[in-house]
């Protein structure tokens, strides 16, 4: 339930408006928020005492005088801030030094790379954390589902960078089957199929790691949703009637602890672009993750500030976006105004 | 008015058997048992296994580097030929300090700004819980990356980069407790023996700390054992990413960066395993006990 009520704006907000007029009214009260963002991001940023040029030291100070003026690092802060919010309106974030490339260009070069694997993973969580979910909600208290329990309070439990780490040693050195990390191997230059098929013999270990820390809350999530729907009313009708069990389960049961995970999916959407930062460190995947910790190393700061208010827009919009489809999909929040 | 008179005397004693009755409940779930028993070996480990151990934890042995385990050094010794047994003993202490003072701090912030937003209500409400909002539209793990990398361009001394890093998981532990705290004070706040304090003229502090938060500490305690397993995690990594606390204060996270030395990851596992079991198994444990209480204190959600 965590997830739902997660959502942005007070639980009281959602009640009682119309879909159209309510989709309008959250839409609204997320411009303020992301300003707010913005500043805060932009003032962290700010009060770093260093830049991409203080950290190269061959630089003498009247050329760095003159470079920090080129690129407006020595106006006030508030003027770099509007100047700084007029260019991203006009879609213009940056320019990456490190890189020495614009930094939409840069994250959109990269984003790609930490969206297949996000998606994968996305893919194999809900398939996974579904059918286990499900199956032993419907053997509640079996050794089974004490298996699945705990299986979830590991997956909720492990650091990330902790199970990356035993599965290289594992897979990779030990056991000689994975490769240790990159996306493709070292010098390859392999094309058509075989590229195909190195790059998904690279992305093993990361998806399944990704999988493994997401599938808990989310079995958990199917596991509860199933346990409320299976103790209503309706079912026990449904047995009653003589139905199948295997009916009972899927048609009945199951369709109704669906409905509030598509809520759900809204809030992954995010995570899809986000990139996991620890993940792609340990196994050096070129994702969104990995540049920014490179960026944070090489003091490339308008690509973080940009990549950290790209996902904390991304994060707002997945909350909207669950908002709504969570007004669309219940009819009791548009029943409940008209009472 | 009689019944008005006799509630708060019926409720305190009937509140008071809720928590021993808990208790009780507790005592008999056997994972819970285990893992706070597992929990407090975990303490005594880290607290009173230094007074034991026969090694200093910074004491270093040119003569023993890098040894694998043996019936002397238990689990091997480092690149300086320190124990590693006894270093993840202190560095238990560390992890487990960071972990429940910012427990403690983020809930006393929560707790009191989800307080004062939910009883006060208006402009004040709106204000906290609009930069509620705000920093948890920031993903946690990119906001505290910057944080610490803000805080290390001002070179803070290491010894106080501890109490740092508790500051920085308190400041994004916050808001999530401060929204619940908030709902449940919402809620609380129209019912009748708030009105009856209302009518009593108590002063609203008294009202807030003597009649509503009370009401929400079930759900402070259950949340407690989550930010602090939460905390024990968020500082692993920032220390594994060299952002936490950082060498020679060695803690559970940064003991593992010497899985980034290529030759340590492969041929000296006990270098980097066992604290990566410890940070594991701790939170595991936590995160059970945690679940257990909950079970507890609201049975609605038993054996979810």
């Amino acid at each position: 339930m965590r997830f739902i009520r997660d959502s942005g704006m007070p639980a009281e907000n959602k009640r009682g408006v119309p879909v159209k007029k309510y989709v309008l009214k959250r839409f609204l009260q997320m411009i303020p928020i992301l300003l707010g963002i913005s500043l805060l991001i932009f003032f962290l940023f700010a009060m770093m005492p260093g830049d991409y040029f203080s950290s190269n030291r061959k630089l003498t100070p009247e050329r760095l005088n003159e470079l920090r003026a080129l690129y407006g690092l020595n106006k006030p802060v508030i003027e770099r801030y509007f100047i700084w919010l007029k260019n991203a309106f006009h879609g213009d974030f940056g320019f990456s030094l490190q890189h020495m490339l614009p930094v939409t260009t840069l994250i959109n070069r990269y984003i790609w790379n930490s969206f297949i694997i996000s998606f994968v993973a996305l893919f194999f969580t809900w398939a996974l954390a579904l059918v286990i979910g499900v199956y032993s909600a419907t053997k509640q208290y079996s050794f089974f589902d004490k298996l699945v329990t705990l299986g979830v309070f590991a997956s909720l439990s492990v650091p990330s960078f902790f199970i990356g780490l035993m599965m290289i040693k594992f897979f990779g050195v030990d056991l000689h089957i994975l490769p240790i990390g990159g996306m493709l191997d070292t010098g390859s230059n392999s094309v058509g199929f075989a590229y195909l098929l190195e790059v998904l013999r690279h992305m093993i270990m990361p998806v399944a790691i990704l999988t493994i820390l997401s599938v808990g809350s989310l079995t958990r999530y199917f596991r509860t949703g199933m346990l409320d729907v299976l103790r209503m009313d309706f079912i026990r009708t449904a047995r009653a009637k003589g139905l199948k069990e295997r009916t009972v389960i899927f048609r009945h049961a199951l369709r109704n602890a669906l409905l509030p995970a598509i809520t759900l999916l809204a809030f992954e959407l995010p995570g899809l672009f986000s990139g996991a930062i620890i993940t792609e460190q340990i196994f050096g995947w070129p994702g969104i993750g990995k540049i920014q910790l490179d960026a944070l190393n090489a003091r490339d700061y308008p690509v973080l500030m940009t990549l950290t208010m790209f996902l904390s827009f991304l994060t707002i919009f997945g909350n909207f976006l669950a908002d709504v489809m969570y007004a669309a999909a219940d009819p009791r929040i548009r029943i409940a105004k008209k009472e | 008015m009689s019944t008005i008179k006799q509630k708060p005397a019926a409720e305190r004693k009937k509140s008071k058997s809720i928590w021993t009755e808990s208790f009780r409940r507790l005592l008999k779930n056997k994972t819970a048992v285990f893992s706070a028993c597992f929990l407090i070996l975990m303490f005594l480990f880290s607290f009173v296994g230094p007074l034991l151990s026969p090694y200093g934890a910074d004491a270093m042995d040119v003569t023993l580097m890098k040894y694998p385990p043996s019936l002397f050094h238990w689990l091997g010794t480092d690149d300086y030929g320190r124990d590693v047994l006894t270093r993840l003993m202190t560095a238990g202490q560390i992890s487990l300090t960071v972990g429940l003072a910012s427990m403690v701090l983020s809930l006393v912030l929560g707790a009191l700004l989800g307080a004062i937003a939910g009883y006060y209500g208006g402009i004040v409400d709106s204000m906290i819980m609009r930069i509620a909002d705000i920093l948890l539209s920031i993903p946690s793990l990119p906001l505290l990356i910057i944080i610490a990398a803000l805080l290390s361009e001002f070179k803070v001394p290491t010894d106080y980069r501890i109490y740092i890093v508790m500051m920085m998981i308190s400041f994004v532990g916050w808001p999530r407790l401060a929204r619940l705290i908030r709902g449940q004070i919402l809620s609380l706040r129209e019912q009748m023996y708030i009105k009856a304090a209302d009518v009593l003229g108590l002063s609203s502090r008294r009202k807030i700390f003597h009649h509503l938060l009370p009401n929400t500490y079930p759900l402070l305690i259950v949340v407690a054992t989550l930010q602090t397993a939460a905390g024990i995690l968020n500082e692993s990594t920032l220390s594994f990413l060299g952002l936490g606390v950082v060498a020679p204060t060695a803690t559970w996270g940064n003991m593992i960066t010497i899985a980034n030395n290529l030759i340590d990851f492969q041929k000296r596992p006990w270098l980097w395993i066992p604290p990566g079991m410890a940070i594991f198994l701790t939170v595991v444990a936590i995160n059970v006990l945690g679940d257990a209480i909950r079970d507890v204190l609201d049975p609605k959600m038993k054996g979810r």
